[in-house]
């Protein structure tokens, strides 16, 4: 696989795994308006994920839907932050605004690319996270003082900063205002037993009549 | 006003604001029945968001995760409704959580396939727009401004349902019987979904022209509609009574009314588990309210 | 705190009501009202307006009948065929 298809199911994967995870939360977020809110988020994830499987896939010959869901958990090359299961507020949105802040970072050296599909698909993503930065910073500043969410956030940072590549890090420290050290726990490509149990129940349906148009 | 002119007032298309006085019958049953609707948009999320996990596609996915979150927003605006009525969303919640209010029959059983995601958003839904569109020229006005909203949101929610249908029967064996099955399992609660057939004459909601329709005039306009899409698929329904007289009147088994009432009153196969569901969220998540949100809920 | 949201559903539209969210302030109104009343893309602009600040005006006494300043005040057929029936005679 050519290192541009990596790079973009890399990306691809975050996206569609912390969609997945944070699609969860429609139905029973904290209120009713900010479920709404934040069920939008996920929904603009998943669409992230599948224009940039739609990229890939139109170079490896297959479809957004076959690497989305037909890979084995292996294959999967998404960030050990968004495997963590963490279904709880404090924790889903210290994850949220730490990864916001990583794909910025990530999103404007992506603009810069020399493949103009890739840096267009950027732009396009890029405007819409503007919403998503704006929510995840609203409920940082809220919760700036609360013990709960410091606390994952300190938990969670070590993961957040293996979803960028190494020269981003210290950038994204101080973006964060966070003076941190800068190691990463864990690697994309493997895969935590949280990881597998979510592809099971991602895939079950998919795979309960291999083949089918659903 | 007194009550008499109240009610010649809404029976000639006379529409009340929240300020507007009101007999204190008309307010209490309007907030509980308004209170039930919202209770339930809140419920039917639950059997549907397990499938946004396991949807088979990424279009799927979306398109399930977004009519789950047109729902969750339709309940926001159902009981902001009832909250200016008088009666907080926090106290709305508890009374729910709590057994002590009601929320509609469908939303009390489990949904076992693909084949009932289907089945919700091509029949289910099908049988609660009918009640909802019956809510458009509602005489209480704030409500009757809502229904709009909600009315033009779930015209996407049936064609996503229509879509899955068909691609599931036009799929394999496999994927036709996951629709078969789940039509025969949804059949009793659908048919039981419009209440027992009380004339509109002595239904308390038609009088004073909350909704514009009778339990039986919204049934049968139910089976005329999608009975025919259901047998034009090949599919078929559990009740071999099930016809269409002559005068263009449905036949059909009685619906088990007993059934009804021991669900609608917390016996439901899923009741408990799904309302064990929300307290458990709200309890965990209350210091979220209180912490950053305040008032709400 | 509830907050009223008027949408315009396009440029040069008026703003119309179209609900009301609570939130604990404005930064959270605009966030929730953007996405309750915006994300299938219904409304071009919205306006966020805390509950208190809408003031609501209802008395309007209709007792004297004011049709002076009303279109409806002014029956003018009569002396308009009078008057052209008086130039008519007039005419040389």
């Amino acid at each position: 696989m050519s290192e541009r298809a990596q790079r973009l199911l890399e990306i691809a994967d975050d996206e569609l795994i912390l969609g997945w995870r944070d699609s969860e939360w429609t139905g029973i977020a904290p209120s009713l308006e900010e479920d709404v809110a934040f069920s939008s988020i996920a929904q603009n994830e998943i669409g992230h994920a599948r224009a940039l499987y739609e990229l890939a896939a139109h170079h490896l010959g297959t479809t957004a839907d076959e690497l989305a869901f037909d890979r084995s958990p292996e294959e999967y090359r998404c960030a050990p932050l968004v495997q963590l299961r963490r279904v709880d507020w404090a924790h889903t949105i210290a994850r949220h605004w730490l990864y916001e802040t990583a794909d910025e970072l990530r999103l404007a050296r992506l603009k810069q690319s020399d493949d103009p599909e890739v840096a267009g698909l950027a732009a396009k993503m890029d405007r819409e996270e503007v919403y998503h930065r704006l929510h995840a910073q609203m409920w940082a500043d809220h919760l700036r003082d609360e013990p709960r969410f410091r606390s994952a956030v300190e938990e969670l940072w070590p993961y957040a900063v293996g979803v960028v590549d190494e020269d981003l890090r210290q950038a994204l420290a101080q973006r964060l205002n966070l003076a941190r050290d800068t190691s990463s726990i864990g690697e994309r490509g493997d895969p935590s037993d949280e990881f597998r149990a979510l592809w099971d129940e991602m895939t079950m349906v998919r795979r309960s009549v291999p083949g089918a148009t659903w | 006003m007194d009550e008499q002119a109240f009610l010649e007032y809404v029976q000639s298309g006379g529409q009340v604001e929240t300020g507007d006085w009101m007999p204190d019958e008309y307010r209490t049953k309007l907030v509980k029945f308004i209170e039930m609707h919202g209770n339930s948009e809140l419920m039917g999320v639950l059997p549907e968001r397990e499938w946004i996990l396991r949807a088979p596609t990424l279009q799927r996915k979306l398109a399930l995760t977004a009519k789950v979150q047109d729902e969750v927003g339709h309940a926001q605006l159902i009981y902001r409704v009832v909250e200016d009525l008088g009666k907080p969303r926090a106290r709305c919640l508890e009374d729910l959580v709590s057994g002590k209010a009601k929320f509609h029959n469908v939303f009390h059983y489990p949904t076992k396939t693909w084949g009932d995601v289907g089945v919700i958003a091509w029949l289910v839904d099908a049988a609660a727009i009918i009640s909802q569109k019956a809510l458009l020229k509602c005489s209480y006005a704030p409500y009757a401004r809502i229904m709009k909203k909600i009315c033009w949101e779930e015209s996407f929610h049936i064609l996503h349902g229509r879509d899955v249908i068909l691609t599931l029967m036009n799929g394999t064996d496999e994927q036709r019987e996951l629709v078969q099955e789940a039509v025969t399992r949804w059949w009793g609660p659908l048919m039981q979904f419009h209440g027992n057939p009380i004339a509109a004459e002595d239904d308390p909601m038609f009088v004073w022209r909350i909704k514009s329709q009778g339990n039986e005039e919204a049934r049968q306009q139910f089976l005329d509609g999608y009975v025919p899409q259901i047998w034009e698929l090949g599919l078929t329904v559990p009740d071999p009574k099930l016809r269409k007289r002559d005068k263009g009147v449905w036949e059909y088994t009685e619906p088990d009314w007993d059934e009804l009432k021991h669900v609608v009153t917390g016996h439901g196969p899923k009741t408990q588990e799904r309302l064990d569901l929300r307290r458990h969220m709200l309890d965990q998540e209350a210091w979220v309210r209180s912490v950053v949100l305040a008032e709400a809920a | 705190m509830i907050f009223e949201v008027f949408r315009q559903e396009k440029k040069g539209a008026a703003f119309t009501h179209a609900g009301s969210v609570a939130a604990p302030d404005a930064v959270f109104a605009e966030a929730f009202a953007h996405e309750q009343y915006g994300r299938r893309h219904e409304s071009v602009a919205l306006w966020v307006v805390p509950r208190d600040a809408v003031r609501e005006v209802t008395d309007f006494p209709d007792e004297l009948s004011k049709t002076y300043h009303r279109v409806d005040g002014y029956s003018l057929k009569a002396k308009l065929k009078e008057a052209r029936e008086r130039a008519g005679a007039a005419s040389p």
